[in-house]
């Protein structure tokens, strides 16, 4: 994914911005990540966002491809070997130890074994991934329908937002190690093809693409899907989350809404 | 007759009269689309750049090779140079596009600091600067649609009639000959060009544009299959870009050979003076 560089980010002072200033192409007014002028641009993903869920409410159901379209093994992006410790501990033990925590806004919080989610009513799928970057690739998912997971753990009415904390680490900078994180609303969260993919094409779902789990939302780009997960909270906010934009790439200038 | 009576020559000292020839909705929305689409325009070479490889198909071929254009930055024995290639032909663009200088200092990008925004390498930002002027642009060409079809411009300003067809030809000569009749009406050129990029190329922006998002496939899955793929939606996209370019350049020239001034006073204040009309009408005139 995109390099981001923090120490670029400059903060505009003022409403003042000359219009002219904006009609060059290399000024400084769109390096700025925490103008004022960008945050009202981004306003327009939440109209996206809006329009989208009004035409297409929480049933569309994305594209599904048959098995001739699988052509080649589905493209790694981001983290693709976590040199977290205790990530190669559980994958030394084949994720014997490994735990899926739902916490939050639940009546019921549930810790899951792999043996548990693989006994769980399953969904596979034919999906076409798209990476923000503009590629995609074409693969077969099966996991659990995160809906049944969510069922179980019967979700209390004030949860707005599933979040989904990883475990690789993404940044390691001066204020310590960033492991991935990121968020969808209660739509996409219940909507039928997002489940919590355990194989890919037919087999176990291997180290690079996210193992031992990872979350397809096949109406939305490819930075919303988290690997290497082990908790999903059920929250009504993402203020005390990450910088409050609820996810990693997120946090760093991405839009929420990862529909378009 | 005299050579400076003929045709987008007015005779010296005689002046055509003024006429209305752009209504307020068209003069806006004129220049909604000028800005929204210069900025649509470096914001999507910004995202360009974030993988700027094009494909056909569904999907993006690594294990297999599907691709019809690529700029890269490729290390060859003498040194690093930018590469395009388009269908196989490959082509060094050092300088240009693949590897082109920024702040002194060479940068491996398809398209060059200067033409992005931001001008350095920020998919974020560029996405969210798409998206804005994406809406802007959507919503100017609704109302400019609906405006158009309520006050009869587009109707009687633009789809081209068969006496446009049939005038054609020595339209294209009058053209080449930087020959402009000067009046309320479009030249058949002009009819073509403007309903090609309003009625055709606009829309078709707006739909591969669509087709890429993968949340709009889920409301409309026959779209990107009408459109042979999401990535033959995008590569598309892009030769729409290079086509909405294109017009912009021979727009500008055109405006530059046939009066500057009175070109622009018709799209900021609708008034355009137009050839003295006795003249100019005369079917008798030599040519």
């Amino acid at each position: 994914m995109t390099r981001f560089s923090i120490g670029r980010r400059k903060f505009l002072t003022g409403s003042g911005l000359a219009a002219s200033s904006l009609l060059l192409p290399g000024c400084d007014v769109f390096d700025a990540p925490d103008s004022r002028l960008r945050e009202v641009m981004a306003g327009a993903n939440a109209l996206t966002y809006r329009v989208q869920r009004l035409l297409g409410g929480g049933r569309t159901l994305a594209q599904e491809f048959s098995e001739a379209d699988i052509r080649q093994p589905q493209k790694p992006n981001g983290v693709s070997a976590p040199d977290d410790a205790v990530y190669k501990e559980l994958l030394s033990r084949d994720f014997a130890d490994w735990r899926l925590d739902i916490a939050g806004a639940v009546e019921k919080p549930l810790s899951l074994t792999r043996e548990q989610l693989l006994a769980m009513p399953s969904r596979t799928q034919i999906t076409r991934h798209d990476c923000v970057e503009g590629w995609s690739c074409i693969a077969k998912w099966t996991g659990v329908p995160l809906s049944l997971v969510l069922d179980e753990a019967r979700v209390r009415p004030t949860a707005r937002f599933a979040v989904f904390y990883c475990l690789d680490t993404i940044e390691r900078g001066l204020s310590g190690e960033i492991r991935y994180y990121g968020s969808i609303d209660l739509v996409d969260a219940y909507h039928p093809q997002t489940i919590l993919a355990y194989g890919l094409n037919g087999r176990p779902l291997p180290v690079e693409n996210g193992a031992p789990l990872r979350v397809r939302v096949e109406r939305q780009l490819g930075y919303k899907m988290p690997k290497y997960i082990h908790r999903i909270e059920l929250v009504d906010s993402f203020a005390a989350i990450g910088f409050g934009k609820g996810g990693y790439w997120e946090d760093r200038g991405y839009d929420w809404f990862g529909g378009i | 007759m005299k050579s400076d009576t003929a045709e987008g020559r007015p005779a010296r000292g005689i002046k055509g009269p003024l006429v209305y020839r752009q209504a307020l909705s068209t003069r806006l929305t004129h220049w909604a689309w000028a800005i929204s689409l210069f900025f649509l325009l470096l914001s999507g070479l910004q995202i360009f750049n974030a993988h700027p490889v094009l494909y056909v198909g569904d999907q993006s071929g690594f294990a297999f090779d599907n691709r019809v254009l690529a700029i890269l930055d490729e290390d060859t024995g003498a040194g690093r140079r930018g590469v395009t290639e388009i269908l196989g032909a490959r082509f060094d663009t050092t300088g240009l596009l693949g590897l082109s200088q920024r702040d002194g200092r060479d940068a491996a990008r398809a398209f060059p600091a200067w033409a992005t925004i931001p001008s350095g390498q920020d998919l974020a930002t560029g996405r969210v600067v798409h998206f804005f002027f994406a809406w802007v642009l959507v919503a100017s060409l609704l109302l400019w649609l609906i405006g158009s079809l309520l006050n009869g411009h587009l109707v009687r300003d633009l789809l081209p009639r068969r006496a446009d067809l049939a005038g054609l030809p020595r339209d294209v000569a009058n053209h080449i000959r930087l020959r402009f009749h000067h009046g309320r009406a479009y030249n058949p050129l002009q009819k073509l060009a403007y309903a090609g990029v309003l009625l055709v190329l606009l829309p078709l922006m707006i739909a591969t544009g669509l087709a890429m998002s993968p949340s709009a496939n889920a409301l409309m899955p026959w779209l990107p299959d009408l459109l042979g793929g999401r990535q033959t939606a995008r590569t598309i996209h892009f030769l729409a870009m290079v086509l909405l370019v294109g017009f912009f350049m021979i727009h500008m020239a055109m405006i530059l050979a046939a009066g500057p001034l009175n070109e622009l006073r018709s799209i900021v204040t609708g008034w355009y003076r137009a050839d003295p009309p006795a003249r100019t009408a005369s079917p008798t005139e030599p040519r």
